[in-house]
């Protein structure tokens, strides 16, 4: 790729992190983050100039938030309660997001389901791309997608915020 | 039924301009410290508009006035050095105080190691040429011919200018036809005007 680099994070740098929220909650995506975007820094020279670079860095997310996901199973230490990780850190108040809700309801979500909503509803890659990124069939990606808004819908919108919107 | 988790889902976060903030100048150091960086830039307001200032590891390699459109002069960077390009980092910090010196009258030249890689030949020995013309002087487009061993090569003086990947940093402002008159400039005729008569006021 002959552009420069800043272009790619100022288009999709938002998208990736929200991305990245979608898959592991809002404490581990800052990692999964940086982790990408150093990673696709380094490989961009050698991307063809007509690639679809968002669905490149969402690839490229999807490995990260695997190896962040898999760093933290290997770390956790057995505790009596599950920590509440949409929970603010007092070090990053800008943590305490106002929608925390909708990104529990996602963090609650089957895995399929959550990648599925990550890559199709966040990134908006089209189901055919989210199929190759998580396996399996373009139909089977566009059924986990559409369960998982479902399931958001009745579980999100049973809080209270939107159950009234018609 | 409601399409609100939809669209909640692909709406920015309050707190999420200010975090990716934070997470690119993590980035543009972490990309620095691994040398995964091919170029760094940053803009700077002056008197004579907008300058991108962009360097490499080896020092500065361009200045852009806002005329040469910086994106474009960004694209052209992307195939000239490489595209790993990135802004913000504080390569560039030492420059821009220098230019702001500059630019009140209290500093004459520029101290900033230079990346002079896309000059070559005659045009690299005119800019080097170029450095030594003192602060307030000028020089004819002929006499930098003849200093930069080429007494017959007066246009080439005339594009190494107008090609210089560093002006005003490459005092290239500095040249002007035998007549006295302005000959041309990268960044417009005013603009070379306005250093020139920056440095006589001084």
């Amino acid at each position: 790729m002959k552009r420069p680099f800043e272009q790619a994070v100022t288009e999709h740098g938002a998208v990736v992190l929200r991305v990245c929220r979608a898959v592991l909650g809002p404490i581990e995506a800052d990692d999964a983050w940086s982790e990408t975007f150093l990673s696709a820094l380094r490989a961009w020279p050698d991307l063809p100039d007509d690639a679809n670079v968002r669905a490149w860095l969402v690839t490229i997310a999807h490995r990260k938030a695997v190896d962040v996901a898999r760093a933290g199973a290997r770390h956790a230490v057995p505790v009596a309660a599950v920590p509440d990780t949409t929970a603010p850190r007092v070090d990053q108040p800008e943590e305490a997001l106002p929608d925390g809700d909708l990104w529990t309801a996602v963090a609650a979500l089957p895995e399929k389901q959550r990648l599925c909503v990550a890559y199709h509803h966040v990134a908006g890659l089209p189901h055919p791309e989210v199929a190759r990124i998580v396996g399996g069939t373009p139909a089977a990606a566009r059924r986990a997608a559409a369960d998982g808004i479902a399931r958001l819908r009745s579980t999100y919108a049973t809080d209270g915020r939107v159950s009234t919107h018609v | 039924m409601s399409d609100n988790p939809i669209q909640l889902l692909t709406e920015a976060a309050s707190g999420e301009a200010e975090r990716l903030t934070v997470l690119h100048a993590a980035l543009v150091d972490r990309a620095s410290a691994e040398s995964a960086v091919d170029v760094t830039y940053r803009l700077v307001d002056s008197p004579v508009g907008s300058l991108l200032l962009a360097a490499t590891e080896l020092g500065v390699v361009r200045v852009a006035f806002e005329i040469e459109d910086h994106d474009r002069v960004l694209e052209s960077l992307g195939s000239s050095v490489g595209s790993r390009i990135l802004r913000g980092g504080d390569r560039l910090d030492p420059l821009a105080r220098e230019l702001d010196d500059y630019f009140t009258g209290r500093r004459q030249g520029f101290d900033v190691p230079l990346d002079l890689r896309l000059a070559r030949g005659f045009r690299l020995t005119v800019l080097r040429h170029l450095s030594e013309i003192p602060y307030g002087s000028t020089e004819s487009y002929g006499e930098v011919a003849v200093a930069s061993g080429s007494p017959r090569a007066v246009r080439a003086v005339g594009s190494a200018c107008a090609t210089n990947p560093l002006p005003i940093v490459v005092p290239c402002h500095r040249v002007l036809r035998s007549d006295g008159s302005l000959g041309g400039y990268l960044g417009g005729l005013q603009t070379k005007e306005r250093l020139l008569a920056l440095e006589h006021a001084a």
